[in-house]
């Protein structure tokens, strides 16, 4: 397979259409710009339709609508635009429609600033929206993965037919890597895939009130209502059971694990090799789906070798801390080394932090 | 004996509508079954309800139907139109759903073209939520989110927004009906036959205006209300096509 060097952003946006994503909708939101523009010119070389909405309220609501067709689609967006879209993000998880989104999102509330950070963990894991759904969150570590996780994400949105969210940094969007792309899904595949959605598809059915398509986001009985709220909590139960991808970096001896995901664990990553080169028995979990969280690695340490935990993040105040505090259990200290507002955590300043816990 | 009249297979046979008495909703969404009906179009058509009582029938809807967030129809019938261009997607909107938080999308599909349907169905009033403030409240017109009824001072004036959407060049046809009386009610059959032909051409957006009433939010018997929409409503609201590109 040929590599090609991409931006991460633009690589997502190929991978997308690889996986057969034949719907675009978006707004213009800087760090994620080539998005919507890489979009809007390959999506008619396949037959597909790329609109800049008027808004994010608007894109997220035209992906609503595109992927209540069986249309593979999807959207991108920046923290702020990420919030806006988030009554839609609700609909589709609520009505079950399977779309694909990602946020390379900024450094701090309101309008934060352009540069990379991790300060979206929180709405992307636990409330995305209202009315407490949960989606599955892939955090790529490298280009490579932002396109390996788009490209599965399509396949995980129709599994559940539920929303799937690539949560992504400035630097993973904005950054050139090599990457191998997949191969590109055919006419008559992506078309198969359509077809076996026809069933709940919005696209006319023969008159029959069974049978008709009713993209329903809510529901007047209770009942149902609550019907639904369960089936929804046992799909995550599964993802929890399932789902969980994790990488554990040199954990099996380790006295300090660091917990790291994003461009976090990869900076993370070479202070391992770094301290492990010395001898020092340095660790490092990665959650490379942040939801489902994985707390089973955590939680399964040797806590009788393992004298500290230190979460490593690019957001402040700490938001993944609250995840690997419930998988601690107070067994160990948990530090932390934290920078933020759009701020790239140094490796210098995670070597600092290590070095005052061995 | 012959049936010369059937309920619209548009909506389910045992089913009771769920609008209030003397609700033009409920004409509407009757002349919206025959229609497709008639046009041989009921497996084609997808419905995109607004949130509000203009969503009230889709538990008895027979067809394809999606509710859309409040405000956002033009978007999710934007989406699935240009997704499966070809299905006959329509939206059906009250006056705070349309004109209101969704004027943003409602303008912008316009002025895009989208070929799309909207039925736009303009009371004057919040139904849903227990007759608050519209964009299209008349002056003095009374509202539970102002008492003293609407002051142009404070709140501004009526919107009219077949007028709005004719500065947008892309528009094909806007028209503005009633549901008042029985020969209104043809027009509007009509109106909407016609819109629904344009999307089917491929003309692109059309847009049907329908001035109805809402006796409960008004606080008016069915037919006081009646004659509060001939007088005050059908004066703010004159009837009529307001622009045919046909
Ligand atoms: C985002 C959001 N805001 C507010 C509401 C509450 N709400 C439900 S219906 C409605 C107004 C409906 O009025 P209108 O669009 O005029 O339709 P009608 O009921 O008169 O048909 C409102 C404000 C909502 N469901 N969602
Ligand atoms: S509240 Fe008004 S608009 Fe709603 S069903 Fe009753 S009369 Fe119709």
């Amino acid at each position: 397979m040929e590599r090609v060097f991409m931006k991460g952003c633009e690589a997502i946006a190929e991978a997308a259409v690889r996986a057969g994503c034949r719907f675009f909708a978006g707004y213009p939101i800087t760090p994620q710009n080539e998005i919507p523009e890489y979009f809007s010119r390959r999506l008619p070389e396949v037959g597909g339709v790329f609109i800049q909405g008027e808004s994010e309220v608007a894109s997220i609501n035209m992906v609503y609508g595109a992927a209540s067709t069986g249309t593979r689609s999807m959207t991108s967006s920046s923290s702020p635009g990420i919030s806006l879209k988030s009554e839609g993000i609700s609909y589709c998880a609520a009505a079950r429609i399977p779309m694909v989104y990602a946020n390379v999102s900024r450094g701090g509330p309101g309008v934060g600033s352009i540069q990379p950070a991790q300060m979206d963990y929180l709405q992307a894991t636990k409330a995305s929206g209202n009315g407490g759904f949960k989606m599955m969150v892939f955090a790529p570590a490298t280009v490579q993965e932002a396109v390996d996780m788009t490209f599965a994400a399509f396949d995980y949105a129709d599994r559940d037919r539920n929303p799937v969210l690539i949560l992504c940094d400035g630097v993973i969007g904005t950054m050139m890597e090599p990457v191998v792309m997949p191969e590109m899904k055919g006419d008559a595949e992506i078309a198969a895939i359509k077809d076996g959605k026809k069933s709940w598809a919005a696209i006319g059915h023969e008159l029959d009130y069974a049978k008709r398509g009713w993209i329903q986001p809510g529901n007047w009985s209770t009942a149902v209502m609550q019907q639904g709220n369960e089936e929804a909590a046992a799909m995550y139960d599964n993802w929890q059971k399932n789902d969980v991808q994790v990488e554990q970096y040199k954990v099996e001896d380790a006295e300090l694990v660091m917990v790291a995901y994003g461009i976090s664990a990869r900076i993370a990553k070479t202070v391992v090799d770094k301290y492990r080169a010395d001898g020092k028995k340095v660790g490092l979990i990665r959650p490379i789906t942040v939801n489902p969280f994985p707390y089973e690695a955590i939680e399964n340490l040797n806590y009788g070798q393992v004298k500290t935990i230190l979460d490593v993040e690019m957001s402040i105040p700490a938001q993944m801390l609250q995840d690997v505090s419930l998988a601690v259990k107070g067994r160990c200290p948990i530090e932390t080394c934290l920078c933020s507002g759009g701020n790239i955590m140094k490796k210098e300043q995670v070597m600092d932090a290590v070095a005052k816990l061995i | 004996m012959e049936k010369i009249y059937a309920r619209t297979k548009g909506l389910r046979p045992d089913v009771v509508s769920g609008f209030c008495p003397g609700c033009m909703h409920s004409t509407v969404i009757k002349l919206i079954g025959e229609v497709l009906e008639e046009m041989n179009q009921m497996d084609n058509a997808v419905a995109v309800l607004g949130i509000g009582c203009c969503g009230l029938h889709m538990e008895y809807m027979s067809y394809d139907n999606v509710t859309a967030p409040h405000g956002r129809a033009c978007a999710v019938a934007t989406g699935i139109k240009r997704a499966n261009s070809k299905s006959l997607v329509y939206t059906y909107q009250g006056d705070g759903d349309f004109a209101s938080i969704g004027l943003g999308e409602s303008v912008s599909a316009a002025n895009r073209g989208e070929n799309i349907t909207v039925i736009f169905i303009n009371n004057g009033i919040y139904g849903m939520t227990g007759g608050q403030m519209a964009p299209t409240t008349l002056l003095g017109m009374k509202a539970s989110t102002a008492p003293k009824g609407r002051i142009a001072e404070e709140h501004g004036y009526p919107m009219h927004m077949c007028e709005i959407l004719n500065q947008l060049t892309a528009p094909y046809y806007l028209e503005r009906t009633s549901c008042n009386t029985p020969q209104n009610v043809l027009k509007t059959r009509k109106a909407i036959k016609k819109a629904f032909q344009n999307q089917l051409d491929g003309k692109g957006f059309s847009m049907v205006e329908i001035v109805t009433s809402c006796p409960t939010n008004w606080g008016l018997d069915t037919m006081k209300s009646l004659d509060y929409l001939n007088e005050k409503m059908l004066t703010e609201y004159p009837l009529g096509v307001i622009r045919d590109n046909g």
